[in-house]
């Protein structure tokens, strides 16, 4: 039995407010696949870009009180983080628990003045959610349970960048068959090939969309994501899979925004990998949180997927 | 593997003749003949660029059989940063082996991603020459990086 049935979940800031669908969409499919969810108590920010870039030590505190809730208060030895940031935060403060002195000697002294116990590296496994679907559920099991298959939709896969880099934070990828690639990931194709989908070739799975700058700089943005998008409508696309929720609102904002701005308009739609799969299983539109992607999916859904 | 002709490397290579513009470059990312081989000099130039704007030479040296290669681990060694740029420059390479070591079943299709792959890796370098701190906040994480280093 995989041990990721039951296990801590980190929605982040992000679930909660531009990327809801996705929250809503990878507990509903939690809960068709029969996996326990348990969303870590009284939970706070990651640190995500701003406090890390400002001061990363604080960051380290404010993601290890997240997995000291998980560890200490609820007992878990895995959280599952969906947001590529907070995925990549948590894992970024397990290795400088494990890495750096001074790090942990912050992390103890805010740990005490808050009134938690400290967090030590080591006693929760951070997990993406695509972890644990691929663990917990595997493709075979994936496919028994598929009620709409994706057969005949063409999905190019986008995970961004904060998914597989730095590699160093990200141990257990690269060991081979079964693990994660860092450099060619191929997680939720496997998950999505399973559920009958047709992976194209896209080789801008992980190239930065410009994210961080997007409101900042949005023409520069703008070009990274326009390029994504057509690149993926020319591999045959028709649809790009995300598992990020900053990574999938960049990708909606900025399609629209290549069309006001640059006046040119792509088609290819985007959705989370947790909405196809939850589709995949049978669940509706709506339980999955279509209706709340910024740019409208819904008649294409019913037309390749509810068909 | 097919060695570019001199016309096709002197659109692209800055070892061949003076660097071209990045103006021309982000044409010639565009031109509808435009051929693996100068795909991969096209994306030298843009590397080459970003080394010459931090007053670097860019190298000759190769690293797994590419200039291209070796530019970026130039590029990134003082810029951790720069390694967002990483896949791409080594998925350029990936479609000029596609295309010149082997026969792909659709030869257009790949010479196409190979296109949107440089100019990605355009459109990054120029971003980041613009704005420096382009890839700092997310994945490359400076400050992980500095502490890392």
């Amino acid at each position: 039995m995989s041990e990721y049935k039951k296990i801590a979940y980190y929605p982040g800031c992000a679930l909660e407010g531009s990327g809801h669908a996705y929250n809503r969409s990878t507990k509903a499919l939690g809960k068709a696949l029969g996996l326990g969810l348990e969303e870590v108590k009284n939970w706070n920010c990651c640190g995500a870009m701003e406090v890390k870039n400002i001061d990363p030590k604080l960051q380290t505190y404010l993601s290890s009180r997240v997995m000291s809730i998980a560890a200490h208060e609820m007992g878990h030895d895995t959280v599952m983080a969906p947001c590529n940031g907070c995925y990549h935060n948590l894992k970024k403060a397990e290795y400088d628990l494990g890495h750096d002195a001074d790090s942990r000697d912050v992390v103890e002294r805010l740990s005490n003045k808050a009134g938690h116990k400290t967090y030590q590296a080591g006693s929760v496994k951070t997990i993406h959610a695509l972890d644990w679907i691929k663990d917990a559920i595997g493709e075979e099991e994936l496919a028994r349970r598929v009620k709409n298959s994706l057969k005949g939709v063409k999905i190019a896969n986008y995970y961004g960048c904060m998914y597989t880099r730095p590699r160093h934070i990200f141990p257990e990828k690269d060991k081979g068959p079964g693990s994660e690639s860092t450099s060619k990931p191929h997680f939720m194709d496997d998950l999505l090939a399973a559920a009958g989908a047709e992976n194209v070739d896209f080789p801008l799975k992980t190239a930065c969309c410009g994210g961080a700058h997007t409101l900042s700089d949005s023409d520069t943005s703008t070009r990274l994501v326009l390029n994504i998008v057509q690149a993926a409508e020319a591999a045959g696309a028709e649809v790009i899979a995300t598992e990020c929720p900053t990574c999938h609102s960049g990708l909606e904002m900025h399609q629209i925004r290549a069309e006001t701005n640059f006046g040119i308009k792509t088609k290819v739609k985007i959705l989370y990998f947790t909405q196809l799969l939850g589709l995949a299983l049978g669940l509706s539109p709506r339980k999955v949180g279509v209706h709340e992607n910024v740019s409208d999916s819904m008649a294409w859904v019913k037309e390749k997927i509810l068909r | 593997m097919s060695a570019p002709t001199e016309e096709t490397a002197a659109r692209g290579n800055p070892g061949a003749r003076a660097l071209m513009p990045l103006a021309d470059v982000e044409r010639a990312l565009d031109a509808p003949d435009v051929s693996a081989p100068e795909l991969l000099h096209l994306g030298e130039a843009i590397l080459a660029h970003w080394l010459l704007a931090h007053g670097e030479i860019p190298t000759d040296d190769t690293r797994e059989g590419f200039r291209l290669l070796a530019l970026h681990r130039q590029g990134a060694a003082n810029e951790p940063s720069f390694n967002a740029c990483r896949e791409t420059a080594r998925e350029l390479a990936w479609h000029y082996n596609q295309l010149t070591l082997t026969t792909p079943d659709e030869p257009e299709r790949v010479r196409e991603m190979m296109r949107f792959t440089a100019k990605h890796l355009f459109y990054f370098v120029t971003g980041k020459l613009a704005e420096r701190q382009l890839g700092d906040f997310c994945c490359s994480a400076r400050p992980l990086r500095q502490d890392a280093n």
